[in-house]
């Protein structure tokens, strides 16, 4: 043992520089934690009555129960609506994000300006935020679905272009190589050397997504842009707690029936071996 | 060569048949959204105009002319910046601990219980599908107005997104250290805590990172729906025409999330290098 010992001090020391920095940091990292509940009024006393109103809330949601059937077929109208408004999104920022994808890949675009441009401006598309999105397009064509089909199309371009040119850039070269050899002109390479590749991934992260931009659809709705969170928003805010639940149900069932399908598709789509193709 | 012809032949037939699923899949979705092209290019001028416009001050100069004009409100967002961010670092720090517990018990190799494990999945996906945003609806009614009810709605979320993540993370541990703890006697925490714990730590903290990234966007949007941040002063900018308002407070966010991501990385950067140093 004394060998031992002496042969790894460093492991016997009680007190090790590492370990009291990782001490510090914990500590520093806890103190900024007490110190944000604080400002954020947990220590108020609103935190436990909070809780028992919750509770009250929580009791009162079940069972789920629409109401009417009046209003069951609206959340049902609502919620196709909802699908609807994802898919074109979806779909519409893929075909429009393949483009800026191929400027922004270091093997496509050789120009550093154009390349950079394309990135910088898919950053600032990403950082902001869907809902804002889809507040900025209802200025321009009003209440409804379509201002929310529009802001998952534009914060999805974001998103797509970044994940196509990464997947764009990941391509193998040789294919390209080979059409050049032939003759072939910079567009053909991209044309039959690049895409066939990667297609497939292409389509599998635009399905992943579809399933994601769902969940979002169901939220937009919050600050008017059609589907069901127009619905989800009123009833909460009107206290209907047991058709907010209701709602909150079909979204979940929806949610994880698109879950299934698209995975299914994805999975026929690159083979299982791929997984969820990130 | 007729094997090739008719195997290019299928699969061109199978290209078609897909384009023409999504084709129609596109049309009854864009009847059920209300898209209307003819609406779209009557309007779609407003965009580029609408965007313009968020970079001119009230009296018709550009923004850049007139830095205190533009940023009048500059310590009020400030304080509100400061709160987005304690309420992201609050419920990331929250739902990561929340998570962390989850997750031993969640995990199909170290779970203690059959049901055990299945109840806390369920729990967790139905923490990470409803949307934060509906969370925070809800608890804006049990806790009132305010940041409370925006960090207890990250909270929910980040648990549930993180418990599952984590729980993956434990799964993929090297069983040994864990079989070693528990054939000395210890019980199961113990056993967690000297033989998993130590595994998955790094994997954790960098986990943890990323949804910060996540959940300081999250926190800016919270406000839309009266639960505290930026993010009320924003709607309500955006509500009002406040058009360099809106513009003021969207590049303070902008600028916030893209320094919170870059400390982020170079964090994360650090932690894997650790790693590969031991």
């Amino acid at each position: 043992m004394d060998a031992v010992r002496a042969r790894y001090p460093e492991h016997f020391t009680r007190w090790s520089r590492q370990r009291l920095s990782m001490i510090g940091i914990a500590a520093a990292l806890f103190v900024l934690l007490l110190f944000g509940m604080g400002e954020l009024g947990f220590f108020d006393g609103t935190l436990l009555t909070g809780f028992g109103r919750l509770f009250e809330i929580a009791g009162l949601m079940l069972p789920p129960d629409p109401g009417s059937w009046a209003h069951a077929r609206a959340y049902g109208m609502a919620l196709i609506e909802t699908v609807a408004i994802a898919l074109l999104g979806t779909v519409a920022a893929g075909v429009l994000a393949l483009p800026v994808g191929l400027l922004a890949a270091r093997n496509v675009t050789a120009q550093r300006i154009v390349r950079f441009l394309a990135r910088r401006s898919l950053d600032t598309i990403r950082s902001v935020d869907i809902l804002i999105w889809a507040l900025i397009w209802i200025n321009v064509v009003g209440l409804g679905p379509f201002a929310g089909a529009l802001a998952i199309m534009t914060s999805d371009i974001g998103s797509f272009g970044k994940l196509f040119s990464e997947a764009i850039e990941a391509a193998d070269r040789k294919p390209v190589e080979g059409i050049a050899s032939t003759g072939g002109s910079h567009l053909m390479g991209i044309r039959f050397g690049i895409l066939p590749e990667v297609f497939p991934v292409l389509a599998s992260q635009v399905l992943y997504y579809f399933e994601s931009n769902t969940r979002s659809a169901t939220i937009i709705g919050i600050v008017g842009a059609g589907g069901i969170g127009l619905h989800l928003a009123e009833a909460i805010r009107t206290l209907e707690l047991q058709q907010t639940s209701f709602i909150i149900l079909m979204i979940l069932v929806t949610v994880a029936a698109i879950d299934v399908v698209s995975s299914q598709l994805r999975f026929a789509m690159i083979g299982r071996r791929a997984g969820i193709g990130k | 060569m007729a094997a090739y012809d008719a195997s290019v032949r299928s699969r061109r037939g199978h290209t078609l048949l897909f384009v023409a699923c999504v084709a129609i899949a596109i049309l009854l979705a864009s009847a059920s959204a209300e898209v209307s092209p003819v609406k779209f290019l009557e309007n779609i001028h407003r965009f580029p105009s609408y965007i313009v416009r968020l970079f001119h001050l009230e009296n018709g100069q550009p923004v850049w002319t007139d830095f205190g004009e533009w940023f009048w409100g500059l310590q009020r967002w400030l304080r509100l910046l400061v709160e987005t961010l304690l309420m992201a670092y609050v419920g990331t720090v929250l739902g990561a601990l929340a998570a962390a517990g989850l997750a031993f018990m969640a995990a199909a190799n170290v779970a203690p219980g059959r049901w055990l494990r299945l109840t806390v999945r369920r729990f967790c996906e139905l923490c990470r599908t409803v949307p934060e945003l509906v969370f925070a609806l809800l608890f804006v009614i049990a806790f009132g107005l305010g940041p409370m009810a925006g960090v207890l709605a990250v909270v929910i979320h980040t648990m549930g997104a993180l418990g599952k993540l984590f729980a993956e993370v434990v799964e993929n541990i090297d069983m040994k250290p864990v079989e070693g703890v528990s054939s000395t006697g210890a019980p199961w925490h113990v056993a967690m805590r000297f033989g998993a714990l130590p595994q998955v730590l790094s994997n954790f903290t960098s986990y943890t990172l990323l949804r910060f990234e996540i959940n300081v966007r999250g926190a800016a949007v919270m406000g839309f729906v009266g639960a505290g941040g930026i993010g009320q002063d924003l709607i309500e900018a955006i509500r009002k025409f406040y058009y360099s308002d809106v513009s003021a407070i969207l590049v303070l966010i902008l600028l916030t999330v893209a320094v919170i991501d870059s400390l982020t990385s170079i964090l994360r950067h650090r932690l894997i290098g650790l790693e590969g140093k031991n």
